[in-house]
């Protein structure tokens, strides 16, 4: 024992570095054992956690894609009957779409949002416990009803009526729609959070034209979360209530409509597309502002692409109904509304070539896979324009043409950056460095393949082949292609299994990562590598946009919390300039608790409307609980 | 990394209030949040009027009775709750279980009234998409009353328990009565959509 | 290996000969054609600006560097990126035009030669010859006649769920929407027979919903036409006739009409003609005896959980029961 122990309100001011990390790391560190980690409030854990799950949903989704190739690869093959088929293409569509693309993005920020801005902790942090464990059950419930042969099998956008009362007999479209709630309610807890982390957790200083561009792509993708999930929420639920309870929302008998339901949906639906892509061009410019050794050319058109790119997100929604008989002339002002987000993107891609070429780059792995999503994202981005015209899209509508237009801008536009992220910020969240070597390999493949397997489809759904079908007839001119394609896709699997296995082989026994591999000019890389608990052991004041590279040495820091306490400060949310000391909440093993009352009473309500009313009770009980005083220096301060 | 420090944090203030606090932001996004979901339903409301032949479909117009009292029991209760915000920011511990106690029978009183409300649409739920859309908004906002009174409930136990003085609590007290405001405020428009729209 | 967009539209103009009847790149209606044509000025138009930003991108990547003239460099780094942006306004402009002209020509005439309504069903179509006098009115099933060089005004509707109406040589899609009607243009500019799919998934059989469109001259389709309205024809031969009665005994008259018979079921496909078509089972087999009696005999087997019930049937009935229906030209 110390003297030092019998001080109350300790600050980091009394201490010397080594006893402040000391203490510190038991005032924040997760308890050891099975009740700390069901417990744990850290958003490094959960933010880890989320990657990984993330990433096995996306290893389920690939092998769904897989099965679907084998049995489209020759006509009129038996694989798989169309009852399989259309579970399997509406499962790999939902899990791609609400359990990996969204929450991979929403983890990365978890993870480092709050480290790029030089905080200790997420804002809410028991809501981010919260959110994880709901994600995690809806994944379990989506995944286990297609194990029992439950799987909703009505498309990712179960169109009415196909999914209404009248056609979908059983309970596979309830288990989507409700799959719908628990993924919306965790994105929409992990947007909330990020936006307060965003706008009041900033390092002292870091005024909101220093604030990293992947950061700024959060905050913006959160607010497009928070608009646009609400009309998924009122769509979702407006079908169960028809379902269970004999609403005639979607019914044009009763008054209802069919086409309700699409609007609903694509007005959550398209904002959807740049909930997935606008994370991606933060990582890229964070990747290629490290890898070109200067910063990312064109600060503030960057931020205003972003932000005009996020309203006219909630402009274009017809577009994907330009073949459901709305009127023409309203569809031309769809057609100019979605053309016209290629000024942004155009600004952007043209930025980020502007700052490839005034640096200097090094081709490390995730500058390759940057590099490849320049060159794929940008086909996918001249297939948008393509069928942004409505006359263009009538025939190329629900055809393997959009299927290739939407994987070229979702895996080229989204997922070659995630990759990238993967093997860029890998050191930071493991603390050991990915296989060189193997990372190239991976992204070889990966590109190869891609290309190889998507690229066929445009002439696939020119020559008039529609989606969603199961098999196809050997008099039609498609089973050449389809063979090339489903053949293609086995290089394309070759390379994800070669990245997860790079991924898991590096993260037991790679090398040792230091707390700044790359040089790179963010606060992330001011701690060490993995970060303690508390992320910095004095917070870090900003100055420039640049923080790592302005103050060559020595980080200007502030001083002055407790550390008997978890203390982060609270600063400005234009100028960042201190405003208070707030004391981060402690581990609670409530979120759990009502996670799981949250769980029961949405699965519950599958089967009777009168689950809102008894399962609102533990649910009550266990959010009192969360918000009820234990008394901890936290709470009383 | 080196450190060197440039700044002291310890004059601050242990705890932020209003614009300072994490939480008066994290209740502003998730009005923004409900705040979308009812202009939501309202569009829903006025796109299925706008296919009907006639509105509302198959059905009298509302009676104004019942949901006209609970705007006016709404927008009486604002009162009482601006005064808990003011002493709670006063940090008055007496007045604001007071406060507490009087806006906890103010959110019991119009869940009352919304009992007469329902029958006073003169349609269920399941007979056309005009009864649908008014069950749902009735609903919906039903719920939102229910979760700020148990909200309300629970900060009240707790300001007679140990934990109750205490800033932290004061600033659970006014983003409380923040959120009752927007309670009130979303009601408004639901109002005049509900009971006005159908007889223009 | 990437497939650059030059030899993918070299592919295209090698392919499109060999492209088959169902598509898009081998438009034989005016709609198509003028589609096709703003496609491959959109695709060229595209292609192009691709191909300047992967040689802007190597260009960037690999360009020999020296450390003078930063200052310079970032000023004509802003001039040029405002540039492209400004490009990129003027193309996607030029392009939203081009878009709305394309939709004007392709949009509904008032006046039609012929309108048709289809109606699509779990997983077949329904299409109606309406005529002011009711006598004259008469229905088919998964085939289209239309007189080539002809506007023809096709009303969509649906029965069941969202299905989409999509003859590519001939069209751009239209849905069929439950509760509304919507409307396409047809006209074939030669004759020939085009095929058609249902383009919005619409359940378990959503593969199995095709529909042949047979273009031919006005003559002939008029010749066609007059003998669609005719009740079906008596059968001549004792199978046929022994056909007819065990048809009309069994369950299959419930579902299906025969005109000119007591079948008068409509919740399958009207067969008053169906031998006269060239497929059945919504374009799944060609009409013959053979894939007849093997449709009859085990519908589930060939299109899983479609809406005709396996009907028990002796070998002998089974045998007549496809001789009647092939008799039914």
């Amino acid at each position: 024992m110390t003297p030092l122990d019998n001080v109350a309100d300790l600050r980091d001011t009394d201490l010397n570095d080594v006893e402040l990390d000391r203490r510190l790391a038991s005032t924040w560190a997760t308890p050891k054992g099975v009740w700390g980690a069901l417990s744990t409030v850290d958003h490094k854990i959960i933010g880890r956690r989320y990657i990984i799950t993330a990433f096995v949903f996306l290893a389920l989704g690939g092998i769904l894609s897989l099965a679907m190739r084998l049995q489209l690869a020759q006509p009129e093959a038996r694989f798989i009957g169309p009852d399989r088929y259309n579970q399997i293409f509406t499962m790999h569509g939902t899990n791609m779409m609400f359990l990996f693309a969204v929450p991979v993005m929403e983890a990365m920020a978890v993870y480092l949002v709050p480290l790029m801005v030089g905080t200790r902790n997420i804002a809410f942090p028991r809501l981010n416990a919260f959110s994880y464990w709901m994600y995690l059950a809806g994944g379990l419930l989506l995944w286990i009803a297609f194990a029992i042969d439950t799987g909703p099998d009505v498309g990712w956008f179960a169109d009415v009526p196909l999914s209404g009362p009248q056609y979908a007999a059983g309970k596979r479209a309830d288990i989507w729609a409700q799959m719908i709630t628990f993924t919306e309610v965790s994105a929409l807890a992990v947007a909330v959070e990020l936006v307060v982390t965003v706008f009041k957790q900033r390092a002292p200083g870091m005024s909101l034209d220093q604030i990293p561009l992947f950061v700024w792509s959060m905050l913006v993708t959160s607010f497009l979360i928070i608009m646009a999930m609400p009309a998924i929420m009122i769509a979702s639920t407006a079908l169960i209530l028809d379902r269970l309870v004999g609403t005639q929302f979607f019914n044009p008998a009763e008054g209802g409509d069919v086409l309700l339901w699409q609007h609903l949906f694509w007005f959550f639906g398209h904002p959807e597309v740049y909930i997935i892509f606008l994370p991606a061009v933060g990582m890229v410019s964070t990747i290629v502002a490290t890898f070109t050794r200067r910063p990312v050319f064109g600060y503030l058109g960057m931020v205003m692409a972003l932000i005009a790119t996020g309203i006219l997100a909630f402009g274009l929604w017809v577009h994907h109904m330009f073949v459901a008989g709305l009127p023409r002339l309203g569809e031309s002002f769809f057609t100019a509304s979605s053309m016209a987000i290629a000024i942004p993107a155009g600004l952007q891609i043209f930025c980020w070539l502007a700052t490839i070429w005034a640096g200097r780059p090094v081709f490390k792995t995730p500058f390759l896979f940057v590099i490849g999503f320049m060159v794929i994202f940008v086909i996918g981005g001249m297939t948008g324009v393509m069928v942004a015209s409505v006359p263009f899209d009538t025939q190329v509508h629900d055809t393997y043409f959009v299927v290739a237009h939407f994987h070229y801008v979702l895996v080229g536009g989204a997922v070659f950056p995630l990759l990238g992220a993967i093997y860029y910020w890998f050191p930071k969240i493991t603390g050991r460095m990915m296989n060189e070597t193997i990372g190239r390999w991976a992204f070889g493949l990966i590109f190869t393949g891609f290309n190889l397997t998507f690229f066929p489809m445009h002439i696939l759904g020119l020559q008039g082949m529609p989606r969603r079908i199961y098999t196809y007839q050997p008099e039609m001119p498609w089973s050449g292609l389809n063979m090339f394609v489903s053949l293609s896709a086995v290089i394309l699997a070759a390379g994800f299994l070669l990245f997860f296995i790079d991924a898991i082989r590096s993260a037991l026994s790679g090398p040792v990562a230091p707390a700044n591999p790359w040089c790179a000019s963010t606060l992330e890389w001011a701690t060490s590598s993995p970060p303690p608990a508390y992320n910095f052991s004095r917070m870090p004041v900003v100055g420039s946009l640049e923080p790592l590279v302005d103050n060559s040495g020595a980080l200007p820091v502030a001083s002055g919390l407790f550390v008997d306490r978890r203390e982060l400060v609270v600063t400005s949310v234009v100028g960042a300039l201190p405003e208070a000391r707030e004391s981060s909440p402690g581990d609670s093993i409530w979120p759990l608790w009502s996670a799981l009352a949250t769980t029961v009473l949405l699965i519950w309500s599958i089967f009777t409307p009168w689950a809102v009313v008894w399962g609102s009770v533990p649910l009550a009980i266990a959010l009192t609980g969360w918000f009820w005083p234990k008394g901890t220096k936290e709470d009383d301060a | 990394m080196k450190q060197t420090i440039v700044l002291d944090l310890s004059k601050l203030p242990p705890h932020g209030l209003g614009t300072a606090s994490l939480t008066w932001w994290g209740t502003l996004a998730f009005m923004l949040i409900e705040g979308t979901g009812f202009a939501l339903a309202i569009a829903v409301y006025l796109y299925l009027m706008s296919l009907a032949p006639q509105w509302p479909l198959h059905a009298p117009a509302p009676d104004l009775l019942a949901g006209t009292v609970l705007t006016l029991l709404l927008i009486a209760s604002l009162f009482p709750n601006i005064l808990v915000a003011r002493w709670a920011k006063a940090q008055d511990l007496r007045k604001v279980r007071i406060g507490l106690i009087v806006m906890s029978l103010l959110g019991i009183a119009p869940l009352i009234v919304r009992v007469f409300e329902f029958p006073a649409m003169h349609i269920n739920w399941d007979q056309n998409a005009y009864g649908s859309i008014v069950w749902v908004m009735l609903g919906l906002h039903t719920t939102h009353i229910l979760t700020d009174l148990i909200d309300t409930l629970v900060l009240t136990a707790l300001m007679f328990s140990r934990h109750g003085d205490n800033p932290r609590r004061y600033g659970d007290i006014s983003d409380n009565a923040m959120y009752w405001n927007f309670v009130v405020a979303t009601w408004l428009p639901m109002y005049i959509c509900l009971y006005w729209v159908p007889r223009l | 290996m990437r497939m650059s967009p030059i030899i993918w539209m070299s592919t295209i103009a090698i392919i499109s000969g060999c492209t088959g009847n169902q598509s898009a790149i081998n438009p034989k209606g005016a709609p198509a054609i003028h589609i096709a044509h703003l496609m491959s000025g959109i695709v060229a138009v595209c292609t192009l600006v691709w191909l300047l930003v992967m040689v802007m991108l190597v260009w960037a990547l690999l360009r020999k560097r020296s450390d003078a003239g930063e200052q310079a460099r970032e000023r004509g780094l802003t001039t040029t990126v405002s540039a492209a942006v400004g490009a990129t306004a003027v193309i996607i402009a030029g392009m939203t035009i081009a878009s709305f002209y394309t939709t004007r020509d392709i949009g509904i005439p008032g006046e039609a030669a012929l309108t048709i309504t289809v109606r699509g069903q779990q997983w077949w179509w329904q299409v109606i010859y309406a005529d002011p006098d009711p006598a004259l009115t008469f229905q088919t099933a998964n085939e289209i006649h239309i007189p080539v060089g002809r506007d023809v005004h096709v009303q969509l509707e649906s029965t069941d769920v969202v299905h989409s109406f999509w003859v590519p040589s001939l069209a751009g899609k239209q849905d069929l929407v439950p509760g509304r009607t919507n409307s396409l243009l047809l006209r074939a500019e030669r004759p020939g027979i085009y095929r058609g799919q249902c383009a919005e998934f619409c359940g378990l059989q959503h593969t199995h919903m095709a529909m042949m469109v047979i273009a031919e001259d006005p003559e002939s389709f008029e010749r066609w036409a007059v003998a669609q309205r005719g009740n079906s024809v008596n059968p001549g031969k004792p199978d046929a006739v022994a056909g007819q009665v065990a048809f009309i005994a069994k369950p299959c008259a419930a579902c299906h009409t025969v005109r000119g018979t007591p079948a008068m079921g409509t919740t399958g496909p009207d067969l008053t003609h169906v031998g006269s078509r060239k497929t059945i089972a919504a374009g799944l087999l060609m009409t013959t005896r053979g894939s007849l009696a093997a449709w009859i005999a085990d519908p589930q087997t060939l299109k899983p959980g479609n809406n005709m019930p396996m009907v028990p049937l002796t070998s002998v009935e089974l045998k007549n029961i496809s001789a009647y229906m092939e008799s039914l030209k």
